[in-house]
């Protein structure tokens, strides 16, 4: 019996939740849907919910790493064998994630399937420049310490089976984790694959990543990437707590 | 005219005001330590950092020549300049372990936030179903 649940975190996205749970079980009909509000100050959860969507409260804002993290506790303690993370803010378009679920399914031994802006074609994404440079520095960073050819290594939208769930409920970066969570995954010897995906022009909110954090995020991120390099992982299989 | 008496004294011992200033100061950071830990303000653990510092510092103030001693051994030709070293080392150190208890401290707030919410779910869904029983 495989169960699929996708994760929606969303900070103060009242205005957008709604379509987005609706759209994700109109086009992915096998997927239960779960928002965790992190913190939010409007509505967002009761409206999740009355959409049909199962909503987790963070009790205060801990950051989208860690609501993410819940989500994938959640999957983790109630048997869930896939898992894909569906921003709110409605950047990613479920009609894609039968794409993602079948990339994942049909070659064995792929753990992650991501949607990537870069893969084929490319569509309307045009992120500003500095942006786009820091993206074309992590896709070669992240190809180069994987030895696999990554075209973008910062899409949020992922989505994997039940060793990278498992991964992820133990051990997951706090803050933009996207980057990381891939080389986690590689660390772990798991396999991740891209599918060529379109992203919206988001439908309310803010990017986490504003103007002035931008050189705060790559430091972070750097700073996480090299370091880890230096850790020594436990494999999914072994233990650790 | 204590002023020049102490020129006349010599640089060798460092002057007795400032010596009492020194243990004054000792004193202080004991006494603010051991208040805050008595209101429970601040925890042994953490007081401990602070009442090796005022002992330290008490030391320096009673024991004459041990500044300079200790200086002129490392090859630290002032005094003064041994004792900016040690007090910049002790508040580096000090930043060092407020950073790592800070670290500690947000990793598990965020593991009980999360716990917190799955639990309040669990407590939903199992109202839920003896509602509806």
């Amino acid at each position: 019996m495989s169960r699929h649940l996708a994760i929606v975190p969303a900070l103060n996205e009242a205005g957008s939740i709604a379509q987005i749970v609706t759209e994700i079980r109109r086009h992915a009909a096998g997927f239960d849907v779960l928002v965790v509000d992190d913190g939010s100050v409007d509505n967002t959860a009761a409206v999740a919910a009355a959409a049909g969507a199962r909503v987790l409260r963070m009790p205060f804002n801990v950051g989208i790493g860690g609501a993410v993290q819940c989500g994938y506790l959640y999957a983790r303690d109630n048997g869930y064998t896939v898992a894909v993370q569906v921003d709110g803010d409605g950047q990613h378009d479920p009609r894609d994630i039968p794409r993602l679920l079948a990339a994942l399914e049909e070659e064995p031994g792929v753990e992650m399937a991501t949607g990537s802006r870069f893969v084929g074609e490319q569509g309307g994404y045009r992120p500003s420049p500095p942006r786009r440079i820091g993206m074309r520095l992590f896709a070669g960073l992240v190809s180069l310490i994987t030895g696999q050819k990554l075209t973008d290594a910062t899409s949020g939208f992922r989505m994997s089976a039940r060793r990278g769930i498992e991964l992820f409920a133990r051990d997951y970066p706090p803050d933009y984790p996207e980057v990381e969570a891939i080389l986690l995954l590689h660390a772990h010897r798991l396999r991740v694959r891209e599918v060529a995906v379109e992203m919206r022009p988001r439908t309310s909110g803010r990017s986490t990543i504003a103007r002035g954090v931008q050189v705060y995020y790559m430091a972070k991120v750097l700073l996480a990437v090299l370091v880890g390099l230096l850790r020594r992982r436990p494999t999914a299989d072994g233990d650790r707590s | 005219m204590t002023a020049f008496a102490l020129v006349l004294a010599g640089a060798k011992a460092p002057p007795t005001y400032q010596r009492v200033a020194v243990i004054a100061i000792a004193v202080l950071v004991l006494v603010v330590a051991v208040e805050l830990v008595r209101r429970r303000r601040l925890l042994e653990r953490y007081a401990l950092l602070w009442l090796i510092a005022a002992a330290g510092l008490f030391l320096l103030g009673v024991w004459q020549g041990l500044l300079t001693t200790l200086a002129t051994d490392v090859g630290v030709r002032s005094a003064p300049n041994a004792l900016f070293a040690l007090g910049f080392v002790f508040v580096v150190g000090l930043l060092l372990s407020v950073t790592l208890v800070i670290s500690r401290l947000t990793e598990q707030n965020k593991q009980l936030a999360q716990r917190l919410a799955l639990l309040d779910d669990r407590l939903a869904e199992l109202e839920r179903e003896r509602a509806g029983r």
